[in-house]
């Protein structure tokens, strides 16, 4: 029988006392969100935290996928199941939907939390790759008051991001704007499994060429973003020869490693082509778009 | 600490671990051993009850997070001698051979006619969509399919009221 070791258990009725209750018992404390991360790590003794701070029912307060000022906002305690079925999201960010289809699985979209998986930040988790394929910012609030983190600055390598022991990730915002597609593309042994590798990727077309293109993998190293491919896709005109270009950098420029799931070789292989996938699928969106 | 958690309608009481598991206080604090467990590790998908009507996996819930939600078991699906039309459908439909993962397959069908009533009719697709998370040992998953669709089909006929 697997059981998480023994801690204390606090239950936060609101995001201030969630704050005061993390001042309170120190760094031996941890956010437990839809506990689909957190629990399995306990249970396997791989996460041992003194004190639990249950914020379930902070998902009312957190729990919301809103369009406003030109940006989507989502509460850091929206579950998956919400962030697959949301309409505002598949058309604004159809990224969101594309992920979200092919992590877990009904049940544990059911509990599992945006908040949750980002502060987990597992390696192979598919939210911080779309995350950082959309250029999100994500809003940190602690003793000293509210910080917006870029992505690329939150993720801090594999269980590892921006959020201190006192602080809590509130809410993650996208920009909209006009002429931007995103897709993501994942590959898995099995229905519900983690990533063998994913690809996420979004661009904001003007006047023909490609203004800006994202691309983030997931499961082939700590750095999310490919920055060689980034730079190679800006200013270019949209073509299957620049999908495959860019996808090229990327592979080039990730660090898979060998284990179950497939050799290093074989991983760098797929990731080319979800990326190249990915990026004709974000670009097909953004050209078809319809007008706002 | 102490948990109350109210399951299938009436609350339960108990001094329990912080780190007891929603699947152990179902069925070691208050004996409802209709919700199986299985693989420990929120793959399998056994151990699935409603909370507050959707289905979760039991044994990646603190029975202390459960307290304030509604739980749904199995033994709550027939109601005074009388069978839910999902358990009536898996008894017509063969939809269990070891029995093992009928009881969380048949809560999330459960929610899955909840969710669906008044709307149009349930695709086999979205049926096995539904219980994708679930694993049945015995691999019998038309058969399980053919029974929650005996279900949706006679859902509002067989309800009682």
């Amino acid at each position: 029988m697997q059981v998480p070791a023994p801690f204390e258990y606090e239950r936060a009725t609101s995001v201030d006392h969630a704050l005061e209750l993390l001042t309170l018992l120190g760094p031996e404390a941890r956010l437990l969100a839809g506990g689909h991360s957190l629990l399995p790590m306990m249970k396997l003794r791989l996460a041992s935290p003194q004190y639990v701070i249950d914020i379930d029912d902070l998902a009312a307060e957190l729990g919301y996928i809103d369009a406003r000022e030109g940006e989507v906002r989502i509460g850091a305690m929206t579950r998956h199941r919400e962030l697959l079925e949301s309409e505002l999201l598949a058309a604004a960010l159809p990224i969101f939907r594309d992920a979200e289809r092919v992590i877990a699985d009904p049940l544990v979209r059911n509990r599992g939390t945006i908040g949750g998986a980002l502060c987990q930040a597992d390696p192979a988790e598919d939210l911080s790759a779309v995350c950082a394929a959309v250029d999100a910012r994500l809003l940190i609030r602690g003793p000293d008051g509210e910080r917006l983190v870029e992505m690329r600055d939150f993720y801090r390598g594999p269980y590892a991001t921006a959020v201190g022991a006192e602080e809590m990730l509130l809410e993650i915002r996208v920009v909209i704007e006009p002429g931007s597609g995103s897709a993501y593309q994942k590959v898995e042994r099995r229905v519900g499994d983690w990533a063998v590798v994913a690809a996420g990727a979004s661009v904001k077309l003007a006047g023909g060429t490609i203004e800006r293109g994202r691309i983030a993998l997931a499961a082939v190293g700590a750095e999310v973003t490919s920055a060689e491919a980034q730079e190679a896709l800006a200013g270019q005109r949209p073509s299957d020869r620049l999908f495959a270009h860019a996808a090229q950098l990327a592979a080039a420029g990730c660090s898979p490693v060998t284990d179950q799931r497939g050799t290093a070789a074989y991983k760098r292989h797929v990731a080319a082509v979800l990326t190249e996938r990915a990026l004709r699928r974000a670009v097909t969106r953004a050209l078809s778009e319809p007008p706002r | 600490m102490n948990v109350t958690v109210s399951v299938n309608g009436h609350e339960h009481s108990r001094d329990v671990e912080p780190r007891m598991l929603l699947v152990h206080f179902l069925r070691d604090e208050l004996g409802l051993t209709g919700t199986h467990w299985g693989c420990d590790t929120s793959n399998c998908g056994i151990c699935a009850v409603l909370m507050d009507g959707a289905p979760v996996k039991s044994c990646t819930v603190l029975a202390a997070t459960a307290a304030g939600h509604e739980i749904g078991t199995v033994e709550g699906l027939e109601v005074d001698g009388v069978l839910d039309p999902v358990q009536q459908g898996f008894s017509e439909m063969h939809g269990l051979q070891c029995g093992f993962c009928t009881p969380g397959m048949m809560l999330t069908a459960r929610a899955l006619l909840d969710r669906r009533a008044g709307g149009p009719a349930l695709t086999d697709q979205e049926i096995r969509e539904a219980i994708s998370g679930q694993i049945c040992r015995c691999t019998g998953y038309a058969s399980i399919v053919r029974s929650i669709r005996w279900a949706a089909e006679h859902c509002n006929q067989e309800l009682p009221g």
